[in-house]
C-alpha cells in the first residue's frame, strides 16, 4: 500500500459545501479518519459532527491533519492547495474540476519550495482498500489484495476495480492522478512508489489521449519496473483537436494520439488491453491467476 | 474556446503586437469602403474559424475598392469547405479587409503551454507560413524554444534569444523581443491556451507584422474574462454542440450510428472505443457527468434523439455511490417523456442494479440490458445495424 493507510489524518477543505459535507462522511464512513474541515469563516462550529476551522494550519496544530482533501469551487481551489502545502500538509488531495490551467502553472511553482505531494486536480482521490479512502470513489467496490491501480480517469478507473474484485482480485492502492493538463503526482511519480511496494504484485495503469504522461511512464517501465504492467488507453477513436470531457484528453498538432501511447507502452513490456471489458482478466492473466 | 481572426489582431493590438491595418466588413459595400480608406492594394480574408483558409479560396487579393467590393460579395454567404471544416462547410458571415504589405520574410512565433514543464513555452521558428507540427517533424533545427518561469513569465534576455533565432537584427532585433514580451502579456492576461502569429512577417520596408493570428482561450477560466467570453461565435459550432453546452453536457459529434451516453470522461471514451471493436461506429462522446441525474439523462437523450444519424442508444453508467434503481427510473421516465422510438441498451453497475434491471425489463420500453460493457457493446451495434 502506498500514500494513504490507517494512520492517515484527513482535514477536508470546503467541507461545508454540499460535495465536501457528502464525500467526508463517506470517507469516514469506510473507516478513514476524517479530524475535521476547513471553511473560512466558519471556524469554531462544527458542520454534520465534524469540527470546522478557519485555516489548514488550525486544524494541522490542533488535529494533526496528514492529508487535506479539497471540494473547494474551481475559483479558490489553486490557492487551497497552496494553503495546504504552506501548512505542512505531506499529501493534498484536489477533487475540484475545472480550475484554471493558469492557477494550476502557479500552485505548482509553489508546491515545489514545499514538501507536500499534490495529487490531482480533477480526480477521484486515491484509497488503500480495508484502511482509508480519500476521495469520491465507491469504497464498496474495492477489496483489499496485491493490484496497484493508477489512472487518469474517475469513473474508467471504478470500471477496472469492479473487474478486478469480481475476479478476486484485491488492489493495494488507487490512484486517481486527474484528467487536467497540469497535475500534481504524475504516472512515474505512483508507479515508482507501487514498485517499491512490496505489497503491489501487479501494476493496472489506465491513460487516455493527450499529453505524454503515458510515454514517460513507458520510459520509466522499461528501465525500473520488473512487476507485470497491464495497460489500457481510452480515446482510441478520439477524433484530433477537440477536448474529451477531460481538459486534458485532446489530441493536439498530431501528438498524444492512443496508438502512440499504446506503442510506447507495448515496447516498454506493458501487457496492452484492446478493450476495456478485457482489464480484469489481463491483469489476471499477467499474475498467472486465471 | 476559439475566436476570429478579426478578434485576436484587435485584442493583440491592445497589447501592443502589431498588426496589418484594415477592418472587419459584413457587407460588400463596407468592404469597399475599408479598402477605400486604406488605400492601395488589399487583402479580404474570411473569417471563419478552421485554419487552411487560403488553400480553399477564403483569401483574395484586390487591387482597390471595386476589387475588394467584387471579392467581399463572393466571399460573404459563400460556405468554405477546408480539411478543418464539416463537409458541409462554414458559412462567410464577415471578412477583414487589410493592407497588403509585400513581405520579405514569414516567420513563426507562438506561445502555449508545455504540459510536461508545467509552464508556457515561447516557440520561434524562421519557417513561418507552413505548420509548425511539419516544421518540428521536417526540420526540427529550426524551432527555438524558450519556457517562461512559472511565476515570474518570460525574461527579456529570453525575448532576445527568440527575436535572434527568428533572423532578425538591429532595430528589427528590439522591435521582436517586445512582440515576443507582447504576445506572451497577452496570453497570461487573457489566460490563453494558444497565442500563435502563423506567419509573422517582416514586410518590404522592414516592419514586423502579424499576418494571422490565432487565439484560443482556456475555458475553465472564462469566467474571469467576460470581454473575451462575449468573443464567442455559437454560429462556428455546430447546433447540437451548442445544444448541449447549453445543458452542461459535454458532447462531441462523430459520425458513426451508435448514441452513447456515459458517466465520466475516461469511461465515455473507452465506450466509444468498444462499440469501435464490437464493429460498430460512435455517433458521439457524450458524458453526463458522475451523478447522471435525471435531469442530464433527459437532456442527453433529447441530443442524441435529435441526430438523425443515431440508430441506437448505449447507456453505460458506473453508478458507485449512485443507485441503479434510480438510474432506471430517470431513463424509464425520459424515454417516457420524450416519446422515444430508438432501441436503448441500457449497462449499469452499482448498488442496487438487479433492482435497476428488473425497472427496465418490465418498462414495456424498447429497453435492452446488458451484464457487462463488452456485451452491451455488441448487443448496440447489432440494433443499429437492423435498424438501418
Amino acid at each position: 500500500m502506498i500514500l494513504v493507510d490507517k494512520r492517515t489524518r484527513v482535514v477536508v477543505q470546503g467541507i461545508t459545501g454540499r460535495e465536501g459535507a457528502f464525500h467526508a462522511a463517506r470517507c469516514k464512513d469506510y473507516g478513514t479518519t476524517v479530524v475535521g474541515g476547513v471553511t473560512p469563516g466558519k471556524g469554531g462550529t462544527t458542520h454534520e459532527g465534524f469540527p470546522v476551522w478557519n485555516t489548514v494550519a488550525e486544524a494541522v496544530a490542533n488535529e494533526g491533519a496528514t492529508c487535506a482533501l479539497i471540494f473547494v469551487p474551481p475559483a479558490a481551489a489553486a490557492d487551497a492547495i497552496m494553503e495546504a502545502a504552506a501548512a505542512g500538509v505531506p499529501l493534498v488531495v484536489c477533487i475540484t474540476e475545472g480550475i484554471p490551467v493558469a492557477d494550476m502553472v502557479r500552485a505548482k511553482e509553489f508546491l515545489s519550495r514545499t514538501t507536500s505531494r499534490l495529487v490531482g486536480p480533477n480526480c477521484p482521490g486515491l484509497i488503500t482498500p480495508g484502511q482509508a479512502k480519500v476521495g469520491i470513489m465507491p469504497g464498496h467496490i474495492h477489496r483489499e489484495g496485491h493490484v496497484g491501480v493508477v489512472s487518469r480517469s474517475g469513473t474508467l478507473t471504478y470500471e477496472v476495480v469492479h473487474q478486478l474484485t469480481t475476479r478476486g482480485l484485491g488492489q493495494s492502492t488507487c490512484v486517481g492522478i486527474g484528467g487536467d493538463p497540469v497535475t500534481g503526482t504524475s504516472f512515474v511519480d505512483v508507479l515508482r512508489l507501487l514498485n517499491e511496494d512490496p505489497e503491489t504484485h501487479a501494476i493496472m495503469l489506465i491513460g487516455e489521449i493527450g499529453g505524454s504522461a503515458e510515454e514517460e511512464a513507458a520510459a520509466f517501465i522499461r528501465a525500473n519496473v520488473r512487476k507485470p504492467v497491464v495497460a489500457f488507453i481510452c480515446g482510441q477513436t478520439a477524433p484530433p483537436g477537440r477536448r474529451m470531457g477531460h481538459a486534458g484528453a485532446i489530441i493536439a498538432g498530431g501528438r498524444g494520439t492512443a496508438a502512440e501511447k499504446m506503442r510506447a507502452l507495448e515496447a516498454a513490456g506493458a501487457r496492452l488491453v484492446p478493450s476495456p471489458a478485457d482489464m480484469g482478466k489481463q491483469v489476471a492473466e499477467a499474475l498467472g491467476t486465471a | 474556446m476559439k475566436i476570429h481572426e478579426y478578434q485576436a489582431k484587435a485584442l493583440l493590438r491592445e497589447f501592443g503586437v502589431t498588426v496589418p491595418r484594415g477592418d472587419v466588413a459584413d457587407s460588400p459595400a463596407r468592404a469597399r469602403e475599408i479598402a477605400q480608406a486604406l488605400g492601395g492594394r488589399v487583402v479580404v480574408k474570411a473569417q471563419v474559424h478552421a485554419g487552411g483558409r487560403g488553400k480553399a479560396g477564403g483569401i483574395q487579393l484586390a487591387d482597390g475598392p471595386s476589387a475588394a467590393e467584387a471579392a467581399a460579395k463572393q466571399l460573404l454567404g459563400m460556405r468554405l469547405r477546408t480539411p478543418q471544416t464539416p463537409p458541409e462547410g462554414v458559412e462567410v458571415r464577415r471578412v477583414l479587409v487589410e493592407e497588403a504589405a509585400p513581405v520579405r520574410a514569414e516567420l513563426y512565433l507562438a506561445v502555449t503551454l508545455d504540459r510536461e514543464r508545467s509552464t508556457e513555452v515561447v516557440i520561434a521558428s524562421q519557417a513561418g507560413g507552413m505548420e509548425i507540427e511539419e516544421v518540428a517533424a521536417r526540420a526540427p533545427e529550426k524551432i527555438l524554444r524558450e519556457w517562461a518561469h512559472p511565476a515570474l513569465g518570460l525574461q527579456p534576455f529570453q525575448a532576445r534569444r527568440l527575436a535572434f533565432a527568428l533572423g532578425l537584427a538591429g532595430a528589427q532585433q528590439t522591435a521582436g523581443g517586445t512582440l515576443a514580451l507582447n504576445l506572451f502579456a497577452c496570453y497570461r492576461a487573457k489566460d490563453c491556451s494558444l497565442a500563435e502569429i502563423n506567419p509573422l512577417v517582416v514586410t518590404g520596408d522592414g516592419r514586423l507584422l502579424a499576418l494571422d493570428a490565432k487565439l484560443t482561450f482556456d475555458d475553465n477560466a472564462l469566467y474571469r474574462h467576460p470581454d473575451v467570453t462575449a468573443l464567442r461565435d455559437v454560429h462556428e459550432e455546430l447546433p447540437l454542440d451548442v445544444e448541449a453546452s447549453r445543458y452542461g453536457l459535454n458532447y462531441i459529434k462523430l459520425d458513426g450510428s451508435v448514441g452513447c451516453m456515459v458517466n465520466g470522461a475516461g469511461l465515455a471514451m473507452a465506450t466509444m472505443d468498444i462499440v469501435k471493436l464490437a464493429g460498430g461506429e460512435p455517433a458521439n462522446f457524450l458524458d453526463v457527468g458522475g451523478g447522471a441525474s435525471p435531469e442530464q439523462i433527459e437532456n442527453a437523450f433529447r441530443i442524441l434523439s435529435s441526430d438523425p444519424s443515431v440508430k441506437a442508444v448505449f447507456i453505460n453508467v458506473f453508478g458507485g455511490i449512485l443507485r441503479c434503481d434510480r438510474l432506471a427510473a430517470g431513463v424509464i421516465a425520459a424515454v417516457r417523456k420524450l416519446g422515444l422510438k430508438l432501441p436503448v441498451v441500457v449497462r449499469m453497475e452499482g448498488t442496487n442494479v438487479e433492482l435497476g434491471r428488473k425497472m427496465l425489463a418490465e418498462s414495456g420500453l424498447a429497453l435492452t440490458t446488458a451484464t457487462d460493457m463488452g456485451d452491451g457493446a455488441q448487443k448496440v451495434v447489432e440494433l443499429a445495424r437492423a435498424a438501418r
